[in-house]
């Protein structure tokens, strides 16, 4: 199944394979990402009805637009984003994680076309979407540029492609690692590698390399007084970005 | 989607009940509403004796969510609010015009509200399933499913329990609840008199509890009478001449003469609030999540404000793509509101018992008290705009913004 060269990293993998059955409970160990979903559902939301010209107060406002989402875990975004409306693919390297999002699809009633696949593949069928996304996946990849070239292929042109990652600084090995996975054991430890973050200006220079234009890099901060994610401008932990073709 | 399949289903048609459903159905939301009476019976001059006020807070949900027309010219301003401690001279006085331009609240009776909403429920796309009582609800991990006892099933995403202080919902969700009953009776019925109220809500601190004259349309007034509980029975066997007399009593003659019509209802008064206003799939909200004592005339008041809450947590929800039953969408709502409410039933409750007898250390106490905030006049108008319902973290449709 896998191409020659891939940006899949087997531990990885086999990692979150473990952790798939449990995607879906809201107060289970994906609760921080339950928690952490709405804010960047809404960040998405807002910058596609800006670059798409749609009304954000609809219910469907994405409506008719092909998304695909790299790397899809158990669903979590691609659920959503075809309630809101878009014709939905979902790929993720993992049997597992394909399997949980699929089931738990057919019980919401959702329709989305789940894959087993990768960015590398599609791009070798040739295949192109109005909207590319892949969020907190960046940081998990053997190969930054490579994943980057794939993705950026797989936009259309005139499409929108949004990442979000964790920032290589020391604060993000504070809070991303230290406190994530050892405070507050929001996430297993082991989820993250602090090597492997990625920072906003790699990004951009890996996009823009790729003819798509960075508009936007806000960064997502917790605010533990409130226990909660708000979008705001400090890009030194976990951040998101928006580009277009 | 599948057949009987919704986003939201409320159970309870009564005014906050209703009042959701209209307002999700109206932003495009597949509802549906299940209520064990029949709405058009409901929507019955003889079922609901009552009048609520609505304050100004609350006009504004009703109008953002489409219901105010419906109301609006059965609905009597209230220009002032004149509280007195007995039949003692007047201490505390609330005038509209000290704070805003219009009105304080409006005084609307029961039944021109449900039959506004019962008349908008046949226009709607909300899908009424009435004449059927719940058998059984059973919360599922991905939906709830309701089985009714005409046979058929519905599911919903999320379930908005508005069936009333006894709600069997929230007992069905294991959900526990602080009672306790007052040892009052309300006495409600509506009253002619001769001279105008020009708009004045009267209120007369009574040893059995508070007396309310509550101005309504067309030289009318709607009266709350708070009797002591074991006298009540008593109050209401007796004939149109006697029990008009007695009213007389209580009202005063600043009217003229004042005749009482032909219907008499009476509600044994409680305080009900549930421990927590969610469950995965289930929020609870007016009378279930709050029931209070009439003292204030704030309990429609808050249930609107739980309509306003629950319905923009769950368009913000829905808006994101998101599934409006998950707890983690919920804990806003309750977050929201809790605080609100129980403050409510604190004041409410105080109110009631530091004036509802004739102590007379505690008479002197609560005259000096009211009086000094009728002279402070800036905490006087927090009283006020508190009581309007414009005070705290407001929904959008509170600040007049669309749903």
């Amino acid at each position: 199944m896998q191409t020659a060269q891939t940006t899949i990293d087997a531990d990885e993998v086999a990692r979150f394979s473990a952790m798939a059955d449990e995607w879906w409970d809201p107060t289970g160990k994906f609760r921080p990402l339950h928690k952490f979903n709405p804010i960047r559902l809404g960040y998405i939301r807002d910058r596609l009805c800006a670059h798409f010209d749609r009304d954000p107060r609809s219910l469907t406002p994405l409506d008719g637009l092909t998304l695909l989402d790299v790397g899809c875990g158990g669903g979590l975004l691609s659920e959503p984003l075809a309630r809101m409306g878009a014709i939905v693919t979902g790929i993720d390297a993992s049997e597992k994680n394909i399997g949980t999002a699929r089931a738990h699809a057919a019980r919401s009633d959702v329709e989305i076309d789940y894959r087993c696949s990768t960015a590398e593949d599609l791009m070798a069928a040739g295949e192109t979407f109005d909207i590319v996304l892949s969020l907190e996946v960046v940081e998990h990849v053997a190969d930054v540029d490579l994943f980057l070239d794939s993705c950026t292929a797989l936009v259309r042109d005139g499409g929108a492609m949004i990442l979000a990652t964790l920032n290589r600084t020391p604060k993000a090995f504070m809070f991303g690692i230290v406190g994530a996975e050892y405070v507050m054991r929001w996430l297993p430890r082991g989820t993250h590698d602090w090597k492997k973050f990625v920072r906003p200006s790699e990004l951009s220079r890996g996009l823009r390399r790729n003819g798509v234009d960075v508009s936007d890099i806000s960064g997502l901060s917790f605010n533990p007084l409130s226990d909660e994610w708000r979008v705001s401008g400090d890009v030194s932990v976990n951040y998101i970005l928006f580009g277009t073709k | 989607m599948k057949k009987n399949s919704f986003d939201v289903v409320v159970v309870g048609g009564g005014m906050v009940g209703l009042s959701l459903a209209l307002g999700l159905a109206r932003a495009g939301v597949p509802v549906a509403l299940i209520e064990r009476a029949r709405l058009s019976d409901m929507a019955a001059a003889r079922f609901d004796g009552r009048g609520s006020a609505v304050a100004a807070g609350s006009q504004r949900i009703l109008d953002g969510l489409g219901l105010w027309e419906g109301v609006a010219d059965h609905a009597e301003p209230i220009l002032e609010i004149r509280v007195a401690d007995g039949m003692s001279p007047l201490f505390l006085h609330y005038d509209h015009a000290e704070i805003s331009d219009g009105p304080l609240g409006w005084i609307v009776e029961n039944a021109v509200t449900r039959r506004a909403l019962a008349a908008a429920a046949e226009k709607s796309s909300l899908q009424v399933f009435d004449g059927t009582e719940l058998a059984d609800c059973h919360f599922g991990e991905d939906a709830a499913m309701l089985d009714l006892a005409d046979g058929q099933t519905v599911t919903a995403r999320l379930v908005v329990a508005a069936d009333g202080r006894d709600s069997p919902l929230r007992a069905a969700a294991g959900i526990e609840a602080v009672r306790w009953n007052y040892p009052q009776t309300g006495i409600v019925c509506a009253v002619h008199h001769e001279v105008p109220h020009r708009g004045i809500a009267q209120e007369h601190f009574l040893p059995a509890g508070p007396f309310a004259i509550l101005p309504m349309t067309e030289n009318r007034s709607s009266i709350v009478w708070t009797e002591r509980h074991d006298l009540a029975p008593d109050i209401l066997a007796l004939d149109d001449e006697a029990f008009t007399s007695e009213l007389r009593q209580r009202f005063g003659n600043f009217l003229g003469r004042v005749d009482v019509g032909p219907m008499r209802w009476s509600y044994p008064l409680s305080v009900v609030h549930s421990k927590r206003y969610i469950a995965p799939r289930l929020a609870l909200a007016g009378d279930a999540a709050h029931a209070i004592h009439p003292i204030a005339g704030q309990g429609f008041n808050i249930g609107l404000r739980d309509v306003a809450a629950l319905a923009e947590v769950i368009m913000d929800t829905l808006r994101l793509g998101l599934d409006p039953g998950a707890i983690t969408a919920l804990e806003r709502y309750e977050r929201w509101r809790k605080p609100d409410n129980m403050m409510m039933i604190g004041v409410t409750d105080a109110l009631n018992r530091l004036f509802s007898n004739d102590i007379p250390p505690l008479r002197i106490a609560r005259d000096i008290g009211l009086a000094a905030v009728d002279n402070a006049a800036p905490l006087k108008k927090v009283f006020m705009r508190h009581a309007m319902g414009l005070i705290g973290d407001l929904p959008r449709l509170t600040r007049g913004e669309p749903l």
